[in-house]
């Protein structure tokens, strides 16, 4: 009985993740579209958009390969497997355990592998110029994941998200190095998510551009599905920062109903406010120049190791 | 100009060889000591003086380390593995430089006796520099086949790393982590074998099939040979750590034992630990984008020269012989547990312990130390992506739509038919090189543009230079080639000199005979 639960409770978890990513995504836009006193469109409008493509035909260009049109699958697969890993409302997931933060890195290291061959299929130099980018701001964006992913576990004592969670719960007190991981975790979260500083989300035929660079070939149901795959990731990176930096209000392994119920609405609540600050610093801050970019991405490198030497160093006091 | 090239890397070959032989003969010297029994057991019993031993560490580090290649000892190794026909390529990579790295463990760990702190240091420093050395200059390399024996040295670089770190560990008596780290080290030197054959398997089906081991020069091989595709991206996926497959495994276990040290009591380590798992980090996302390069710019795209247009598919017996490697591979990805099942004796002989033993129940998942710190299972990431994607598909051709329309690549409004107009492997590599380069090579780029009306083209030269070749050998040849230049007058002396040389060298070694007793 109790494991047929937790897996319901993973499968809730599943389908939350993946029909609130879209939303989630409305809803920045309706708030970047407010704070620039526009009316912007409905929340709901990226539901609309999904469904449109996906009832298209898809329109392959003639020289496309069987990864092209396999990868949009395989990046959303990956991408959905990393979201459901990571713990919204209910920490002690049934399979948390199946992977721990660094292979949930890892996986969202093989959507960007897969991505990136697919913008080089078909041979066109848009494709081209995204993919690289897409790598060199990966070279260094995996390693300070790596490095804030050694701040917190050296702190909770476990690469497992949902031991890190139930530990911040219980010891919520402030540390020079977990400040130094949350900066540099918002650094990965908008470089990964290709949000303003990095890449534009609403570019499109910009030189600049880095991720609609490599999608610009897809159309109809393979366009959907990449577009999907970039809202869970959205998604999964507002939800890792809520569950490792104000993990509270998640629904415990033995809490019963009412407190899952306390936990989604407390993890809904915090999308919105992520969402929002995040909106808010696209706003108040300009794009900058691709080769800014590594400097602003280092820094996230350099604030993870700090943040791991400061514990390597201190552990002897 | 291939002849010069090879007969050069030969020539390299013969000289590294013979120097990391000399070492290793010096250090069994070392080891055996005067009364020269040479067997394992008699050497494992022998009591060794500290210093004797760091000796003995240093002479296995140039000794094994060049025949592994490791940095700055490497050279020979992208000049020498590339010029020999594929698959003994594949032999030279994947295998030879494992036995290097079983003669290194072998003296270090098991005869050389307890070790010293700082042999850690310099293990992990030699490792971390290899890894991201060797994975720069894999990144811009245009040879398919250097591009993988540059690939190789970064490798050997992870696994250095875990060996550094399984030495510290058994200094300061951390059985538990010591097995950890040298488990995952010995595992992704199993799992490099595996892939690093794999990929110079289909390197060389890549040059039988179109005759061009430039990748500037490929593209688009993916529909003239669909099945080299498929297992070239299956060794690319495992080599770039990525889940579900092999090499994310072991470096996946390097980075849990690198979690284990912040209880190290030395500050030395306490620093380079870290650092040095930032290095792994660092060179795990390079060798993603140099695959992704390497993949995309050689299957992808289009064709970029007759012979990529006209390659054909190998033999089918070519092709089954790979698909065993990357079944291997996906095996050893999904199931690690019983091949880390298989290593504790190895652990447990190298430094008296063992990683806990790896469940099958519940969901096949390895756990490095203890479940509530980290665990992953490779079967469940697996199924879960195969699920997932077959979902995503069967809901959208079900329930939506599942027509496709053939039509010119979009290309924002302007496709060019040209393929020179695509990106290029250097084009690629470009913005590494630029964030890298100067560092690492002291790139620099000068440009010379002509005045206005003037008719001659504008130029663009890049220079990268090699700071080991330069640092280290470079001064090297010129002193020998100054002292034998010096020497060579000896060569031309008349018999009267010779014979006081000779009677001069008798009173010498007298005086010293007799000064010594």
């Amino acid at each position: 009985m109790g494991l047929i639960l937790a897996i319901l409770v993973q499968g809730i978890q599943m389908v939350l993740v993946l029909a609130l990513a879209p939303g989630l995504i409305g809803f920045t836009r309706k708030v970047k579209a407010r704070l620039l006193r526009r009316q912007g469109p409905s929340i709901l409008q990226p539901y609309r958009d999904l469904l449109r493509l996906v009832r298209k035909e898809a329109v392959l260009a003639d020289n496309a390969s069987w990864l092209f049109r396999n990868a949009p699958y395989l990046i959303f697969a990956t991408t959905w497997v990393a979201a459901a890993l990571v713990p919204t409302f209910a920490a002690g997931l049934h399979f948390s355990w199946a992977a721990d933060l660094i292979a949930i890195t890892a996986l969202l290291g093989s959507a960007r592998f897969f991505l990136a061959l697919a913008g080089m299929d078909i041979g066109t130099s848009f494709g081209g110029i995204g993919s690289s980018r897409e790598m060199l701001f990966a070279t260094l964006a995996e390693p300070a994941m790596i490095m804030i992913v050694f701040t917190v576990a050296l702190v909770a004592g476990s690469t497992q998200l949902s031991t890190v969670a139930e530990f911040m719960v219980d010891h919520s007190t402030l540390r020079v190095s977990l400040g130094l991981a949350l900066i540099g975790l918002i650094i990965v979260a908008l470089t990964e998510n290709a949000r303003v500083p990095v890449d534009n989300p609403a570019t499109h035929l910009e030189l600049t551009m880095v991720h609609e660079a490599m999608i610009l070939e897809y159309s109809g149901r393979h366009l959907a599905v990449i577009e999907l795959a970039a809202a869970l990731k959205l998604l999964l990176y507002i939800s890792l920062i809520a569950c490792i930096f104000a993990p509270w209000g998640m629904a415990r392994q033995d809490d019963g109903v009412l407190g899952m119920l306390v936990g989604v609405v407390t993890w809904v609540g915090k999308l919105a406010i992520g969402s929002f600050l995040m909106v808010l610093f696209e706003t108040a801050i300009a794009k900058m120049r691709v080769f800014r970019v590594p400097e602003f991405v280092g820094g996230a490198l350099m604030l993870g190791l700090l943040g791991t030497l400061l514990l390597f160093v201190s552990r002897s006091f | 100009m291939r002849d010069a090239e090879n007969r050069r890397a030969g020539y390299v070959y013969l000289l590294m060889a013979s120097f990391g032989t000399l070492m290793l003969l010096l250090a069994f010297g070392l080891l055996a000591g005067p009364d020269g029994d040479y067997a394992f057991s008699a050497i494992r019993t022998a009591e060794h003086v500290p210093w004797l031993a760091g000796l003995v560490l240093v002479l296995m580090l140039l000794g094994a380390g060049s025949k592994a290649g490791l940095v700055p000892l490497h050279v020979w190794l992208p000049l020498a593995h590339p010029a020999a026909p594929s698959h003994v390529s594949a032999l030279m990579s994947g295998v030879m430089t494992k036995v290097a790295v079983y003669g290194f463990i072998r003296v270090v760990f098991d005869l050389a006796g307890e070790p010293a702190w700082w042999w850690a240091v310099l293990v992990l420093i030699l490792g971390a520099g290899s890894a991201v050395l060797g994975v720069l200059h894999a990144v811009l390399q245009r040879d398919l086949k250097r591009l993988l024996a540059y690939s190789t040295v970064e490798n050997i670089g992870i696994i250095f790393i875990g060996l550094g770190l399984g030495l510290a560990f058994k200094t300061n008596n951390m059985a538990g982590a010591a097995a950890l780290a040298v488990t995952a080290s010995i595992f992704h030197a199993f799992n490099h074998s595996l892939f690093k054959s794999l990929l110079f398997f289909g390197a060389g089906n890549v040059l039988t099939g179109s005759g061009e081991r430039d990748i500037e020069k490929l593209g688009g091989l993916v529909h003239r040979m669909p099945e080299t595709a498929y297992l070239f991206l299956g060794g690319c996926l495992a080599i770039s750590a990525l889940p579900p497959l092999n090499g994310f495994v072991s470096e996946w276990l390097i980075l849990q034992a690198i979690l284990l040290s912040p209880d190290l009591p030395q500050w030395a380590l306490r620093f380079l630990v870290p650092a040095s798992g930032a290095m792994l980090a660092l060179a795990a996302a390079l060798a993603a984008a140099c695959f992704v390069r390497a993949f995309g710019i050689t299957f992808l795209s289009r064709p970029r020269s007759p012979a990529a247009e006209t390659a054909h598919e190998v033999s089918r017996w070519q092709i089954r012989a790979m698909y065993s490697l990357l079944v291997v591979c996906l095996i050893a990805g999904v199931f690690p547990g019983p091949f880390l099942d298989a290593l504790s004796p190895v652990s447990q002989m190298l430094v008296a312990g063992a990683m806990p033993k790896q469940p099958i129940l519940p969901h096949l998942s390895i756990i490095p130390i203890s479940e509530s710190r980290s665990s992953y299972s490779g079967f469940l990431v697996f199924f879960f992506i195969m699920m997932a994607s077959w979902a995503a598909i069967r809901v959208i051709h079900n329930f939506a739509s599942r027509a496709v329309r053939r039509a010119p690549p979009w290309d924002c409004g302007f496709p060019d038919a040209s393929p020179v107009t695509q990106y290029t492997a250097d084009s690629f590599a470009q913005p590494i090189r630029r964030v890298f380069g100067p560092i690492a090579f002291r790139a620099k780029i000068s440009q010379t543009m002509p005045q206005p009306g003037d008719l001659a083209p504008a130029r663009l030269t890049l220079s990268l230079r090699d700071l080991i070749w330069e640092l280290i050998y470079t001064p090297i040849e010129s002193a020998v080639l100054f002292a034998a230049e010096r020497l060579n007058i000896l060569q031309f002396l008349t018999i009267r000199s010779y014979l006081s040389l000779v009677f001069a060298a008798l009173v010498l070694l007298l005086v010293l005979v007799a000064t010594w007793a």
